[in-house]
């Protein structure tokens, strides 16, 4: 035995090693359209002579300032979706309340059609205007596809396996946590990331309730008929989106449990 | 039919009177069975589908809970204790393994002795025993993933991880139903040679009762609602069948069954040369050659075969190469003669290597060597029927 062990090292890749080409595609092509458009901007920016309310818009700090309000929105909302999300999806999966899921489903799914702005206008005339209304609205907002792919995620692990972990003598939790959740991982992860792109998105419209975001920039353009504010604040915009979607991959990727 | 018998280390499983009725259904799933399997002894469940032999199974685990009567392993009713302390002491073996797709080998394998708070040397040496006793190298196979294995590699895994507590009792449903026919006779065999070993309580479900005759002390075969037909050794079964139904379940060509039930350990194997993986193949071709054989079997350090090649294979190397195991289909000593035929048949010596315990070699079986006895067979029944 002894002999023939020093070369038969275990089958263990990198991640990056074992992932199929268009995998390593996704993860390359986002941040390298994301940091060229970013400096096209920049250039745009340094170089075309802007009139007061352009300059005073697309200051580097109120720029900077606005995109800190949107990513603050956007990660507390999602950090809010996920706790909500996840153990209602997880109750939702379990014993008697199984009947209930599509229901609630049915219900998010509703939720999801309604039409954002007016979600949140509705949600500014109960709540008040400013930064926790936009939270609560963009956390309804983006609740459907984390609900909905962690109870498709919890209700995809085979039936065997958790009858194996009970069979084995693991307790009901025991199955949850060291079967389930890891199994249902990328799943779930794949719910967290479609609601963050939603979120990002959505949070434009964060600016009507005094809820903050890179949506004041487009808002201003419109208000003032200056195009150049309208079109970089959606670009703005659309560029954290992608590198947000990027962030998501990452994170469905390096949550992925091995062996699977 | 072996000499040394260990000590049994398994535990005496009696179901009194156990009825499983399920909600809206007329007819109970199991309607009051009443049955002792005695330590240390594979009973096998064998019965058309739905006859209510996997739901008898999980009943002793409490899997499903029975509707009224009850069931004892070592005299202590199910229902004493907690139902996930119960099931840490009851082996669970499913069919292909049923491994966790995300734990490695030695993670499924240390799940019990986990959840029964062993330290971490003591579960790491069990991981490294089961591996050895099912017959995957340790250092080889403990960190791969389910996935990165066979499937006869994930079931030996799956068996593993049903021994690692040590339990007394053994449960298994349809353990090799999700193998390919040679690989399902090698886990058989495997299954039989730890047994010879261990002597735990078995409780088996199968389908095949050709499984069933080969594995089985006893034979329970059911009709539906878990009626017992007939509750025997395979011997009794096959030449006293209680009924039509158990006659026809068993099968016809009775005598041909006999070949399942005679096995490789009742003919005397016969002698071939040997090497050692590394040894200098000039002499053991010499060697090979002086006894008037062609072909040597190779084995590894422990005494295991790993090959049977040609003289004329070897005479290409300095010193004996090693050789995937894999490739060779042995037969355990306590495999039947109709495993013995099939494995001859994929063999190109017209005989097949015989293994026994922990797979050390034990000799070959030839082609002659089994129909001689099936030929003195069929006189001694040609005797005993004038």
């Amino acid at each position: 035995m002894a002999s023939d062990t020093v070369t038969d090292v275990p089958a263990r890749t990198s991640r990056l090693r074992s992932m199929p080409r268009g995998t390593v595609t996704m993860l390359v092509v986002p941040p390298v359209i994301v940091a060229s458009v970013f400096l096209v901007y920049v250039v745009w920016r340094q170089t075309a002579t802007l009139d007061s309310i352009e300059e005073s818009q697309l200051a580097w700090p109120t720029v900077w300032k606005l995109l800190g309000e949107h990513v603050r929105l956007t990660v507390v909302s999602a950090l809010a979706v996920v706790a909500i999300a996840v153990p209602a999806g997880v109750l939702l999966t379990r014993g008697r309340a199984r009947i209930a899921a599509p229901l609630v489903v049915a219900v998010a799914n509703t939720g999801q059609a309604a039409p954002s702005i007016g979600l949140i206008a509705l949600l500014a005339m109960w709540r008040g205007y400013g930064f926790w209304t936009g939270v609560i609205a963009l956390t309804l907002y983006g609740l459907l596809p984390v609900l909905r792919n962690t109870i498709t995620g919890l209700q995809g692990v085979d039936p065997t396996l958790k009858e194996a972990g009970r069979g084995l003598g693991m307790s009901a939790t025991g199955v949850l946590l060291r079967v389930e959740l890891p199994l249902a991982g990328p799943v779930i992860m794949a719910g967290v990331r479609t609601s963050l792109v939603l979120v990002v998105g959505t949070a434009a419209l964060a600016t009507f309730i005094d809820a903050g975001g890179l949506g004041a920039i487009i808002t201003t353009g419109i208000s003032l008929l200056k195009v150049s504010l309208m079109v970089w604040g959606a670009v703005l915009i659309a560029l954290l989106a992608l590198l947000v979607e990027w962030l998501g991959r990452l994170l469905e990727l390096f949550t992925r449990p091995k062996g699977v | 039919m072996t000499t040394d018998q260990p000590e049994v280390s398994g535990a005496e499983i009696a179901l009194e009177n156990v009825t499983k009725r399920y909600p809206g259904q007329k007819a109970a799933a199991v309607d009051g069975l009443t049955l002792t399997i005695p330590a240390g002894e594979i009973v096998m469940f064998v019965g058309p589908s739905g006859c209510g032999k996997t739901t008898s199974l999980k009943m002793i685990n409490r899997l499903i809970e029975p509707s009224s009567g009850t069931i004892r392993i070592g005299g202590q009713d199910v229902r004493q204790q907690g139902e996930n302390e119960l099931r840490r002491q009851v082996g669970y073996v499913i069919q292909g393994g049923s491994l966790f797709p995300h734990m490695t080998v030695a993670k499924n394998i240390a799940l019990v002795p986990k959840l029964l708070g062993w330290d971490a040397d003591r579960i790491e040496q069990r991981v490294v025993d089961l591996l050895d006793l099912v017959g995957l190298d340790p250092a080889k196979y403990r960190g791969r993933y389910p996935r990165e294995l066979s499937g006869g590699q994930q079931q030996r895994v799956g068996v593993a991880r049903g021994l690692a507590a040590d339990p007394p009792v053994i449960l298994m449903d349809e353990p090799f139903g999700a193998v390919d026919p040679i690989t399902r006779q090698r886990l058989q065999d495997e299954l039989l040679s730890i047994q010879r070993e261990l002597r735990k309580t078995i409780v088996c479900v199968t389908h095949d009762i050709d499984e069933a005759i080969k594995l089985g002390d006893r034979i329970l075969i059911l009709r539906e609602g878990a009626e017992v037909a007939q509750y025997d050794t395979p011997e009794n079964v096959l030449a006293a069948p209680a009924d039509d139904f158990v006659s026809d379940f068993v099968g016809s060509g009775s005598t041909l069954k006999q070949l399942s039930l005679a096995r490789v350990s009742s003919i005397e194997l016969a002698d071939r040369p040997t090497a050692w993986v590394g040894e200098s193949t000039g002499e053991v071709v010499a060697r090979a050659e002086a006894e008037g054989h062609d072909a040597v079997v190779v084995l590894d350090d422990r005494g295991r075969p790993l090959g049977w090649p040609w003289l004329r294979q070897l005479r290409g190397h300095d010193r004996v190469p090693s050789y995937d195991a894999e490739k060779l289909n042995t037969l355990d000593s306590r495999a039947t003669l109709n495993d013995a035929l099939d494995t001859m048949l994929t063999s190109s010596h017209g005989a097949a290597v015989v293994t026994g315990d922990r797979d050390q070699y034990l000799g070959v079986i030839s082609f002659e060597a089994v129909t001689d006895h099936m030929r003195q067979l069929e006189r001694e029944a040609a005797a005993h029927g004038e």
